[in-house]
């Protein structure tokens, strides 16, 4: 109450400009702190794959439906564990797909799984799962996008690398045909090139990088939470055991996570020599080096 | 004084109606004009145009447009984006934008609570109130001046570094923009009118004269606000166009998409609040600065006043905000899930952190206030027990579901997700904590209203009784909605019970400001000292708007990424080497930036405001007596 006795005006404005200034700073610091204490995650713009169909294999093209199912085709934002809509990757699609054709609630014109698969991305409304329709709707009205329109955009190949991914995750046949011709010409001029069939990396950090280890694990400078912390693996695992984790991942799973979110056709995808650098990489990755 | 008022009331109609009606016809003249000429109906417009030309054998006026070509968006590549150097374009928007943005809102907001404080001073003849709405007038002109010097660089960065995606918009909105031009001007003569013949039309009918030229002001600046939030949410909802973007409604269709009302009312309400923030930190700083006592009084209540302000509009904020994600949930989910359950959902724990910050310090010098009366002896004993309650929500509020751990502490810890902390981090238990830090909130503003009071109705034990109830009952409902259907119930319900708290917050408020309105009519005044308030209590004016401030920029991060990498959701991508959405490090960082850039400016406008009461006393050498 006093501070100003004593004080010329002169003075005891440019004392309190000062302190209102050091306060108002810290303060403001005190916000910045917070937001980068935070994960440390960007959300990157889709890049459309042109895709190489005379290299295409049905293995890369079911590989080519999951990275659509959880990148491109943002499916994941919703079919997940968190009650948004069905958890697509703990349910298996080619028997649901049977059970919803048979169902007295269904509207859409499909007569196989395949066929209601598609129509289930391109008419969403033709089945509605109790409980998920829009606000209001009585389940009758799906807050699910059209997966060929905006922003979505899946392209015809996409949507059946989807199907064929749909049907060959939990090891059903795969019906959808593999795309011939000559392929869709990509929309955007910044379409990148990614062949199917890619070179095999060059050392541990572009083995990490080309299988996208970084976007789940922190490791190698990267910082996520989906995954272990892969940065002092060396100290709780052995060679074998980190081996183990990649091949099949669902073997032992770390507390505090689930099974099934990581990948588990790496065996498939990686050579001999990126799965050893890998192993050897984190094999060395300790606290104590 | 009040009779010689009355006596004007009804003459007061003439010039206000008068006015206002050249206005509406001003606009509605240009606005018809704008929409018959290069607008189509909704009925007549059914384009399907990919390209730039026409269907084989239709006219330009068959098609509905007028005299206009169908406009499709255009589709950029990487290259088509100009750059400075190697800075990033949208950085460079981005801290322009804001700052115009942060300046708008402050002039737009300043002269809606002025006007009333204006209208308050003729209604109870206390000249306090006059002088105080002058003052605050007197900011704003400095205000509006890097207000309009923000927007013009913002115009020209934006044609300069997205040019395409300006000629799109331009496209679009088309006359409509001039319409915005006219507004600018029409804002600046009621501006400067209102402002320089505040003191020749004080009195009497010229009072009531002037009293419109606030109303006008007002008008025109609420129009401009709306014009502008028009563009935002066309860019987050577009309406009135197919999907390639080739404009099929009229102007009307294109401004009201579905997200427009819901923007309109959240702006309008956070502009309020904003201001009222930076008068505030303005009184804070000539409190602390003035070294005489009369001077400390006058700047303790404009103090007042504006943290009043400040936290009255501040209070239903909350639910304006759940309007508007309720409205991007409908409108699409993808686009809601993004924002409060993607990527941008850490930071929401920042957002808690900020509202936190404004409750904590919009309380806390409320308490302090309380010493200016001897009456707050009474009700002093409850702030410790609202201070616990304010601090135990503000930490279940700002706990996240998903710690940030390293392997050894999630091993130990048995996973992400702790045993306690996590049933803390979902949304029951935070719409909890925040309705309840409302709910306390309101009470420390009633004790504080009623500190240096004392009651005479006969029924104010009823009264009183009455308000216990209704505390306890919508407390009691807060706890139960948020624990049974948040808890024990599936996903459906527990958001229908967030529809509840809200009922119940927003009862107490008004049954609150219903019954002491009544049970203080004609209540017994206990002595009160303005000026007798701590040093300390005045940094709290400083934290709001600072808090306020960098809520904003917050809140604005979420409503332009909520697009992703899209100019005009579902109609115009972004492929620009800045189409992703920035890490909350990052946009921390940019906020910051802003916000102390927004400091800065404030203290000059401030520093500039006192300049104008100062005259040098004339020299010794020119015959002077200093």
């Amino acid at each position: 109450m006093n501070s100003f006795s004593g004080k010329t005006q002169h003075q005891q404005s440019g004392s309190v400009l000062l302190k209102v200034i050091l306060f108002s700073i810290s303060l403001t610091l005190v916000f910045t702190l917070v937001a980068n204490l935070l994960p440390q995650i960007e959300g990157e713009a889709p890049v459309d794959e042109e895709i190489d169909l005379g290299a295409l294999t049905m293995e890369s093209f079911v590989a080519l439906g999951e990275r659509t199912f959880t990148g491109k085709g943002t499916c994941t934002l919703c079919h997940n564990n968190m009650g948004r809509a069905p958890d697509i990757l703990q349910l298996n699609m080619v028997d649901t797909s049977s059970q919803r054709l048979e169902d007295e609630r269904y509207r859409g014109s499909a007569s196989s799984v395949e066929e209601y698969l598609r129509e289930s991305m391109l008419s969403p409304g033709a089945y509605v799962v109790k409980g998920y329709g829009k606000k209001g709707s009585g389940d009758t009205e799906s807050p699910m996008p059209i997966v060929d329109k905006a922003p979505i955009l899946l392209s015809v190949i996409e949507i059946d690398a989807v199907i064929a991914f749909m049907q060959a995750k939990d090891g059903n046949e795969i019906t959808v045909a593999l795309p011939e011709g000559l392929p869709e010409p990509a929309e955007e001029a910044n379409a990148q090139v990614v062949p199917v069939t890619q070179a095999p990396a060059e050392n541990a950090e572009a083995a990490l990088g080309k299988y996208i280890c970084t976007a789940c694990h922190s490791v190698a400078g990267s910082v996520s939470p989906v995954g272990p912390d892969l940065n002092t693996v060396g100290d709780r695992l052995d060679r074998a055991q980190i081996s183990q984790s990649i091949i099949d991942p669902n073997a032992v799973v770390a507390e505090g996570f689930f099974p099934g979110i990581m990948p588990a056709d790496f065996a498939q995808k990686m050579t001999v020599s990126e799965l050893t650098m890998i192993v050897d990489f984190l094999a060395n990755q300790k606290a104590t080096r | 004084m009040i009779s010689i008022y009355s006596r004007y009331f009804k003459r007061k109609h003439l010039s206000a109606v008068l006015l206002f009606l050249l206005y509406l016809s001003a606009t509605t003249l240009i606005s018809f004009a704008i929409s018959s000429d290069a607008y189509a109906s909704g009925e007549t417009a059914t384009l399907v145009a990919e390209s730039p030309e026409l269907s084989p054998g239709v006219s330009k006026t068959d098609q509905g447009l007028g005299n206009r070509l169908p406009f499709p968006a255009p589709k950029l590549n990487r290259q088509d984006y100009p750059r400075i150097g190697g800075i990033s374009s949208r950085s460079i928007v981005w801290v322009v934008a804001q700052m115009h943005l942060f300046f708008a809102a402050f002039v737009l907001a300043v002269p809606i609570f002025v006007l009333v404080i204006e209208w308050i001073g003729v209604k109870t003849a206390d000249e306090r109130y006059d002088d105080m709405a002058h003052e605050c007038m007197k900011i704003s002109m400095t205000a509006y001046s890097i207000t309009a010097l923000f927007g013009g660089t913002l115009a020209f960065a934006l044609f300069l570094l997205y040019p395409q995606f300006m000629a799109y918009m331009i496209n679009v909105f088309n006359a409509q923009v001039l319409v915005y031009a006219f507004l600018f001007f029409a804002e600046s003569a009621f501006l400067y009118l209102y402002y320089y013949s505040w003191y020749a039309y004080r009195y009497g009918n010229k009072k009531w004269v002037h009293l419109t030229l606030g109303l006008m002001l007002n008008v025109v600046g609420t129009t401009l606000l709306l014009i502008a939030n028009a563009w935002v949410t066309f860019m987050m909802a577009p309406s009135g166009v197919d999907d390639t973007g080739v404009v099929t409604g009229s102007i009307w269709e294109i401004m009201r998409g579905p997200l427009w009302n819901p923007i309109n009312l959240h702006r309008f309400i956070a502009n309020i609040a904003f201001g009222g923030a930076v008068i505030g930190a303005y009184a804070a700083y000539k409190f602390l600065a003035a070294t005489d006592p009369r001077a400390r009084a006058h700047y303790d209540w404009m103090g007042y006043t504006a943290n009043f302000i400040a936290i009255l509009a501040f209070l239903p904020l909350p639910f304006a905000g759940y309007w508007l994600m309720a409205e991007i949930y409908a409108y699409s989910q993808q686009m809601g899930i993004t924002a409060m359950g993607g990527i941008l959902a850490w930071l929401f724990i920042v957002q808690a952190v900020l509202i936190g910050t404004i409750l904590l310090a919009g309380n806390y010098y409320l308490w302090s206030g309380m010493s200016r009366t001897v009456g707050s002896e009474r009700y002093t004993w409850m702030i410790k027990y609202i201070a616990i309650v304010l601090v135990t929500c503000f930490l279940v509020w700002v706990t996240p579901h998903t710690l940030i751990l390293s392997a050894s502490e999630m091993r130990q810890l048995g996973g992400s997700h702790h045993y306690i902390l996590g049933p803390l981090g979902i949304m029951p238990a935070k719409n909890i904590a925040v309705n309840l830090m409302l709910i306390f909130t309101f009470l420390s503003f009633q004790l504080f209203r009623r500190a240096d009071k004392e009651v005479t109705v006969s029924w104010a034990k009823f009264g009183n009784a009455l308000m216990i109830c209704i505390y306890v009952v919508a407390i009691v409902n807060i706890i139960f909605a948020g624990v049974y259907y948040g808890y024990f119930t599936n996903t459906v319900y527990k958001v229908g019970s967030s529809v509840t708290q809200v009922v119940s917050t927003l009862v107490v408020i008004i049954a609150g400001v219903t019954i002491d309105t009544l049970m203080f009519k004609g209540a017994k005044k206990l002595p009160s000292e303005w000026g007798k308030v701590s040093n300390r209590a005045q940094y709290a004016l400083f934290a709001l708007p600072i808090a306020f401030t960098w809520l904003m920029a917050l809140m604005g991060y979420v409503r332009s990424s909520v697009r992703t990498n899209w100019h005009v959701y579902t109609v115009m991508k972004d492929n620009s080497a800045d189409n992703f959405i920035p890490a909350i490090g990052y946009a921390g960082n940019m906020m910051t930036i802003v916000t102390v850039l927004f400091l800065f400016f404030v203290l000059f406008i401030f520093w500039i405001a006192s300049l104008s009461d100062k005259k040098q006393p004339k020299p010794a050498f020119l015959g002077g007596s200093d």
